[in-house]
């Protein structure tokens, strides 16, 4: 293990000041960050431990829902205003990871994990988003896990969160220490030919909060896993649905396991709202959505998977009898 | 009330739970430092050079190990012990050089960057039934033909009113036990000391004696607790090679733990196979010619041979048969022992062609099975000693509800999920092999038997003790059973479900013997007796053919959109001679299931065949079943079975069974519920619903 420096800040200004330096990193759960760094894909120089600055509460007004950015994903997942008004959000946290690593990941520090591609995790392979110009070997190589939507030809990788791509569908805002918000839809980069980036985030930045605006209807996620203990998205969906006699008055769908952010499915929406809520128009809205896939051998059943998902959640959401 | 059959708590149990029981790098070692293997980053090629100096300038290093500066070992049959004694690299992540320190950091930060200059040759890790240089081995695990042939089977297939021909594969599997590979190795003057996680230390012991040049008297290997292996422990491993080579080097003690990346490069796992299988049969569903043809790998360090179509010589009777194994030799990592070798992946291909075969017959699976029940062995014609396979399937039939099972496919639904149901049958060879054991009275009313066997999670303490309690006719909790050193007296490895076989006939011949011996009275000085059983084991008549049986039945859900599936009742009902202990027995049934549960649906190292290794190297991305896979509804029986062919105690071993089936029984049950059947395994959900 390579040696590093230890702070631990006492608010968010202080924190802020002493991630200042070049290869510091903020620490909050470490539930990914300590992993990379055993691997030696992170070699940061200065951890910033931020868990005890950041606000952890979960506050309600008239404007939604404000969750502390270092709120633990249990906490979150089990609280009774989430549960009532964002089950998508709840069944999102607890879809994700396992019970232990749940206790100690952070809302914050979940939005910003980095990938679970093969590649990117062996810094003996080429990578393009860990080093820069060397090549992505998962195009050619072991991708039946990675991205449809989104990718390029420089990185294929999907970004691994849950919690992610329910905050996409809920229109959620991350909120940074002395910046103005972002909204969580705006929050990731695309690969294009520069995948290391992956947000728009100015260095240093702090994630304090992320709130959601009201949501009147409905909603769900649904992850497909290839076991039911712990296992990361092959293909997931959040979804909230508001039908009125049997038209579409609105709909909200993100996708996860399939892209390298939360892809929020905006083209499949249009089609939907003011439509009719059946299951063929449920499917023929994922494949507009889907009609921009740049499929891989290895992923390209990920297009079927993704519509048959989508439009079983929305059918579930619609009572629709199938 | 006998002790053997009673529910027998584990004897270390509160020792585990308060973490009393040390494990290999938990025992105390002055001084000790540690060692972290560097590994080829190629696949195949040739070590030039490796910069020492650069690393011995590194903090808190004391050693750097390599071809080029270790210690000479002497020859073994395995040689991938033979660490740092050859430039040539034979598999991606092989061990090429080490790097001891003070500390476990320093030790695995000096080895990241430990620069090994290889010269790098084109590589070739690709098994594919189409290569032309596949070849047959002279003899495939642990000693058997590799071809058989009886009848013509051409000529039955052709003459068979219903035939099958259907190629299955299985992917390469990694056994990865929870306590990786791990040793503390100390030499104490010219004797060396290791703790060391392995299923029998006098194999391991008996190997470092050789490599290192020791009398086996100066060589101690303690495994008093083992957290798993699978098989991958069978023998020694480089791990505590290397740590007796570094504390040799250094002159301290020197410990390493493998990590869980490690697991997939240096241990072992099982081979991948191909197997075409071919039945032809009548009308009726007799079987006319079986014929089974397995392609598997090995590397080009050792040969290693899986026996993957020896199970099929003896399940069914037919006119002609024929069984054949093919090796690729590969720039891979060599295959080793994981659970029932050989009869895992076999009976997998064996099992699921049967399915087929019923299909094709219209008949029950059950039925096809019973109608060629053999009665005798049809390899060998020798009687079996006990083959209760029928009763296993009809017990398991009535226990599972199978009767009156819709044969049709793809027609029972249950909300967003399509159901069905699979059986397949499971069989494991009894065998048991030479031990010795020591009995002595205590002063306290109580007695101590001594024998190198292992406890590898199993219960075999406990299970040992209760053989020497009836044998001596006192309670269990008179006996203090002392297992996991190899200065005990020697037995056979935790493997191949010839453990609780082979140790509870000398343990039970010593507590006789010492019982015998104090009814004609005590010495003054005590009594203490030692037994070797291998002329009671070289005496067993050949003339029987020693199997236990067994029936899995599972009901599986697959979800009508996704192709996800889920296991939804797992049973097993076993014949296999005598149970010691019903409650750790019913842990090693439950635990062979759920790791054939893992075979069949979840577990696969994929291999990216331009670096030559597995890619999916951890937790994350290989996925055993955990509790929320398994549920609750999944159960495990034996039958009164009376054997008194197979040992004195008419013990079977339980080890393996439990996996044998439970691949074929799933997928059979997949096929049910969705019409879908998936040949190569695991069954993710993109091979059932996207292709």
């Amino acid at each position: 293990m390579r040696p590093f420096d230890y702070a631990r800040a006492t608010d968010p200004a202080g924190a802020v000041a002493l991630v200042g330096r070049p290869d510091a990193k903020y620490l909050a759960g470490g539930t990914n960050l300590v992993d990379l760094m055993k691997l030696g894909v992170e070699t940061p120089a200065l951890l910033v431990d931020v868990a005890r600055l950041l606000p952890t509460g979960i506050e309600e007004s008239a404007d939604g829902l404000r969750i502390g950015a270092g709120a633990r994903n249990s906490d979150v997942a089990v609280d009774r205003r989430v549960r009532a008004h964002y089950p998508v959000l709840s069944q999102a946290l607890l879809a994700g990871a396992s019970g232990q690593l749940r206790n100690a990941a952070t809302i914050g520090g979940n939005l910003l994990q980095r990938t679970r591609c093969r590649y990117f995790q062996d810094v003996t392979k080429p990578c393009n988003k860990r080093a820069p110009g060397t090549g992505c070997p998962a195009i050619a190589g072991a991708h039946r896990d990675l991205g449809i939507l989104g990718t390029s030809e420089h990185c294929v990788a999907t970004h691994p969160s849950d919690l992610a791509v329910a905050l996409a569908a809920l229109d959620a805002q991350v909120h940074l220490h002395e910046a103005a918000p972002v909204p969580l839809t705006g929050l990731y980069a695309l690969p294009g030919d520069t995948p290391q980036v992956e947000t728009v985030l100015p260095p240093g930045a702090l994630i304090t909060a992320v709130s959601l605006p009201p949501l009147g209807f409905p909603s769900r996620y649904r992850k497909v896993r290839d076991r039911a203990s712990y296992a990361f998205a092959v293909a997931s969906v959040a979804a909230a649905l508001d039908v009125v006699d049997g038209t579409v008055r609105d709909v909200r769908i993100a996708w996860g396991g399939v892209a390298p952010r939360p892809w929020r499915a905006y083209q499949a929406e249009r089609e939907l709202r003011g439509g009719p809520a059946t299951e063929a128009a449920f499917r023929a809205a994922a494949d507009a959505e889907l009609a921009a896939a740049r499929p891989l051998p290895e992923n390209a059943f990920k297009v079927p998977l993704v519509r048959n998902l989508t439009a079983a959640v929305l059918g579930e959401l619609a009572g629709v009898d199938r | 009330m006998t002790a053997i059959g009673a529910r027998v708590r584990r004897t270390e149990g509160p020792d585990k739970v308060t973490g009393a029981a040390r494990y290999a790098v938990e025992y105390p070692a002055p001084g000790v430092a540690y060692v972290w293997p560097v590994q080829a980053p190629v696949a195949r090629g040739t070590v030039r050079s490796v910069d020492t100096d650069a690393v011995l300038a590194m903090p808190g290093v004391l050693a750097v190990l390599w071809h080029g500066n270790a210690p000479r070992l002497a020859e073994v049959a395995d040689h991938e012990l033979l660490l740092f004694q050859s430039d040539r690299v034979a598999y991606h992540g092989q061990f090429v050089a080490a790097v001891v320190a003070d500390s476990l950091e320093a030790a695995r930060e000096a080895a990241a960057r430990t620069r090994v200059d290889i010269d790098e040759q084109p590589h070739d890790t690709e098994l594919r039934a189409d290569r032309a240089d596949l070849y047959t081995p002279e003899k495939v695990n642990p000693n058997h033909e590799s071809d058989t042939s009886q009848g013509d089977v051409d000529a039955e297939l052709a003459a068979s009113d219903v035939a099958v021909d259907v190629t299955y594969e299985t992917a390469a599997t990694h056994n990865n036990p929870m306590e990786p590979h791990a040793s503390t190795a100390q030499w104490l003057g010219d004797r060396l000391l290791v703790h060391d996680s392995n299923q029998g230390a006098t194999g391991v012991a008996q190997s470092l004696a050789t490599l290192f040049g020791l009398a086996e008297d100066r060589v101690q290997v303690v495994s008093a607790h083992v957290g798993g292996g699978f098989g991958a422990k069978g023998t020694a491993r480089p791990n505590v090679v290397l740590a007796a080579m570094a504390a040799r080097v250094v002159g301290r003690p020197v410990r390493l733990a493998l990590s869980r990346q490690h697991q997939f490069s240096v241990v072992g796992y099982r081979t991948p196979t191909i197997q075409r299988i071919r039945l032809g049969a009548g009308a009726d569903g007799v079987l006319r010619a079986i014929s089974h043809e397995a392609i598997e790998q090995t590397s080009t360090v050792r040969e290693f041979a899986e026996q993957t179509a020896v199970g099929t010589r003896m399940m069914y009777a037919a006119a002609a048969r024929r069984t054949a194994h093919k090796l690729a030799r590969l720039d891979v990592p060599t295959p080793a022992w994981m659970r029932a070798p050989g009869e895992a992946p076999g009976m997998y291909a064996l099992e699921s062609a049967l399915d087929e075969l019923a299909v094709a017959c219209g008949l029950d699976p059950i039925e096809l099975r019973v109608r060629n029940e053999p009665a005798v062995d049809p390899e060998s014609g020798h009687p079996f000693s006990s083959r209760n396979l029928v009763a296993c399937l009809r017990d398991g039939a009535d226990r599972f509800g199978w009767p009156g099972r819709d044969p049709r496919p793809g027609v029972r639904r249950d909300g967003r999920w399509l159901v069905g149901t699979g059986v397949a049958a499971a069989t494991y060879p009894a065998r048991s092999r030479p031990a010795s054991a020591a009995a002595r009275m205590l002063r306290d009313g109580r007695y101590r038997v001594d024998i190198n066997a292992t406890d590898i999670g199993t219960g075999a303490r406990t299970v040992l003790g209760q053989v020497a309690a009836d044998a001596l006719g006192v309670a269990p909790d008179r006996i203090e059973m002392c297992v996991g050193d190899s200065t005990l007296p020697p037995a056979i490895l935790a493997g191949g479900s010839m453990g609780t076989a082979s140790w509870s006939w000398a343990v039970d011949k010593a507590a006789r013997e010492l019982r015998t011996r104090m009814a004609a009275g005590v010495p003054e000085g005590g009594l203490e007796v030692r037994v070797d059983t291998a002329d009671d084991v070289a005496a067993l008549d050949a003339h029987w053919s020693r199997h236990a049986f067994g029936a899995h039945f599972a009901e599986v859900r697959v979800d009508a959109d996704t192709g996800e599936v889920r296991v939804s009742r797992l049973l097993g009902v076993y014949a296999v001679g005598r149970v010691v202990n019903p409650t750790t027995a019913r842990s090693q049934f439950l635990g062979g299931m759920t790791m054939g549960l893992g075979m069949a649906l979840t577990e696969e190292s994929t291999m990216d065949h331009r670096f030559g290794d597995y890619v999916n190297d951890d937790f994350a991305g290989y996925h055993v079943p955990a509790c929320a896979d398994v549920g609750t509804a999944i159960d495990a029986y034996w039958l009164e079975e009376q054997d008194r062919y197979v040992n004195p105690l008419g013990i079977k071993g339980i080890g393996e069974i439990g996996i044998v089936g439970v691949p074929a029984a799933i997928g059979n049950a997949v096929w049910h519920a969705t019409g879908v059947r998936v040949r190569d395994l695991p069954i993710r959900l993109d091979k059932v619903l996207f292709r």
